[in-house]
């Protein structure tokens, strides 16, 4: 028993409302971009819980500006933006979380990109992905093109390294003495 | 800017200045801009939070936001520890309502492994999430109400939070870092008599926040502080994905409680409060709603709930009882091998969120088939609302930043993790 199996009390039925919806998009996603859709998950033999559609990256901020604003997808509400280190190649998956607000429906969408990859910024399409997708730069080091101020935002600006890889060690602590101080050039 | 006035210096006479229309008469001189770090350590501040602004006078002109000063690396554990004992974990994400935490995580687990939990565990399991949402909001508007000045208001909520602990303690033995829920179930069952205590609560809490209410919400002295200030529209919140009391006072009508709906919140009635103009003083409106719909469903869930067992039978996730642990050899082996090694999550991986105190929390879970998460990502709604902060205050007076901040609810556990 897996996540096949519904739980009434808990979104079970997700797959019976919305199976016939989940279809009609990725068809008509595959329609309109073609090969820049690679791969589809349907739930539940996908072992998910929502249709993952993984995307070419260079194809990022056209699919999701289509998705947000499509009648029939209207997939408006960025739930969140994150990544995976996947450990093979490529290394990082990039997950971003869709929420319709209107129909109540979710998707997730995916990129696989390389260690050295840039990724176009989501920033153009919802202004609230600057500070998920500098919190991915900060945990994985996987640059956003196009994003206005990658910097830091959890670890301390002067750390090394990028904490949630794999490689990282879960203990490895650098120690700052003096505070960070305020950076002028950011209120100019 | 104001325009500047003629004679507005009492210059002797015979002297004239010449004065460009653009100037703010506030200025003394053109590098007058203070650069203020309102630092981590601040009384103002919900926990550790930083904000560098550049001031005009009292104006913010421009300002940025740091927070991770707290960070504890609850990403990184959630890859290192086993399912079971990542609960513990997550009452410390939203200090303030610690049960939600609980169970939304407990959800997200049993999702993946299609655990099924019984219908007494998901009532308790709902009491909890409505108990730990009044007492997040009493805070919420209790402190707001603190930073700017109103000391009583906060002292009648928190009376009526030190009875919730009361009870919170009763179902789960500790106050604050409660750990209540587990994955199949719940850690202990609601004592005898709890339901008629929590009955007896909701009542009092009625009428505390009616009396609380005649405190501020025609308040003249509140409502000049706060209608108007911190203004974020709906345009605004669905850019910069808020969610919860703090997009609902701004019009977005969203809540996953009726629209996503888990556990058994389709059987029980309750209205989802809704504001407009997106200030502080709706903020405040739509969370006092809040707590009196919270309480209704209480009141319903206490007399809904029938007696029940609280664990699932499914035995990947059931910690035995404590006479087979000591008593049979199956029973010891398996307690050893629960705690030590874990139980195994299939594979696959699910977005599980519900609609927390503050907003849509999340988790994440990627699982490769292993006693250990291999990604446990948390969505806190309070950094999506802290980025709203600096387009929010841009402009205002730096004490109507400090009422704006009080309102949008950031919880440094859940912002940092």
């Amino acid at each position: 028993m897996d996540i096949r199996k519904p739980i009434p009390t808990n979104c079970g039925d997700w797959v019976t409302r919305f199976g016939e919806t989940w279809k009609t998009q990725v068809a008509q996603l595959r329609q309109k971009f073609g090969d820049q859709i690679q791969e589809v998950r349907m739930p539940p033999e996908g072992l998910t819980d929502v249709p993952i559609i993984y995307v070419k990256k260079d194809s990022l901020v056209p699919v999701l500006a289509f998705m947000k604003s499509e009648s029939g997808f209207e997939y408006g509400f960025l739930s969140d933006i994150t990544a995976t280190d996947e450990e093979i190649e490529p290394r990082f998956e990039v997950v971003y979380n869709l929420f319709s607000q209107s129909r109540h429906w979710r998707i997730r969408l995916k990129i696989r990109v390389g260690e050295n990859e840039d990724v176009p910024t989501a920033v153009s399409v919802w202004p609230g992905a600057n500070w998920a997708e500098r919190e991915v730069w900060d945990m994985f080091g996987i640059k956003f093109k196009g994003h206005p101020d990658l910097r830091r935002i959890l670890m301390d600006v002067r750390w090394q390294g990028h904490p949630l890889r794999k490689d990282y060690p879960l203990r490895g602590y650098q120690l700052f003495p003096e505070p960070e101080e305020i950076d002028t050039q950011l209120l100019e | 800017m104001a325009e500047s006035k003629q004679n507005d210096l009492n210059y002797p006479s015979g002297i004239t200045i010449e004065r460009d229309p653009h100037h703010d008469p506030d200025d003394l001189w053109d590098d007058s801009r203070v650069i203020v770090n309102i630092g981590p350590t601040h009384p103002a501040m919900h926990g550790a939070l930083r904000m560098a602004a550049k001031l005009n006078g009292e104006t913010i002109e421009k300002s940025y936001c740091e927070f991770g000063f707290t960070h504890r690396a609850k990403e990184k554990l959630g890859e290192n520890r086993t399912y079971h004992q990542f609960v513990v974990y997550t009452d410390r994400l939203n200090y303030c309502s610690a049960l939600t935490n609980n169970v939304i995580y407990a959800m997200a687990v049993e999702r993946l492994m299609g655990v099924d939990v019984p219908d007494r565990a998901i009532w308790l399991r709902m009491i909890c999430c409505e108990l730990s949402r009044i007492i997040d909001h009493l805070i919420c508007v209790g402190i707001n109400a603190v930073d700017l000045g109103a000391f009583s208001y906060f002292l009648y909520g928190f009376h009526q939070r030190e009875e919730a602990y009361t009870l919170i303690e009763k179902l789960s033995g500790a106050r604050l870092t409660t750990s209540y829920t587990r994955i199949g179930g719940l850690m202990y069952d609601a004592p005898e008599g709890f339901e008629k205590e929590l009955k007896a609560w909701v009542t009092k809490t009625r009428a505390v926040i009616d009396e609380m209410d005649k405190l501020l919400t025609t308040n003249k002295i509140w409502r000049n502080r706060t209608v108007g200030v911190g203004v974020f529209n709906k345009e605004d919140c669905l850019k910069y994905s808020f969610t919860g009391p703090n997009a609902r006072a701004a019009g977005v009508d969203i809540d996953l409680r009726r629209d996503q709906p888990m556990m058994f919140y389709k059987d029980v009635e309750f209205d989802v409060p809704v504001a407009q103009n997106g200030d502080v003083y709706d903020r405040y409106l739509v969370r006092v709603a809040e707590i009196r719909q919270s309480l209704n469903i209480l009141a319903q869930c206490a007399d809904k709930m029938k007696r029940g067992p609280i664990w699932s039978s499914d035995k990947r996730v059931r910690i035995p009882d404590k006479d087979v642990i000591h008593n049979t050899m199956e029973g010891m082996i398996y307690h050893f091998k629960f705690f030590m090694t874990g139980f195994d999550v299939p594979e696959g991986e699910a977005y599980t969120s519900f609609e927390a105190t503050n907003g849509e929390m999340g988790f994440y879970i990627v699982s490769k088939g292993s006693p250990r998460a291999h990604r446990m990502r948390i969505r806190g709604p309070s950094v999506w609302h802290y980025q709203g902060l600096t387009p929010m205050v841009q402009g205002e007076k730096l004490a109507d930043m400090v009422a704006a901040l009080g309102s949008i609810n950031i919880i440094a556990g859940e912002l940092d993790r």
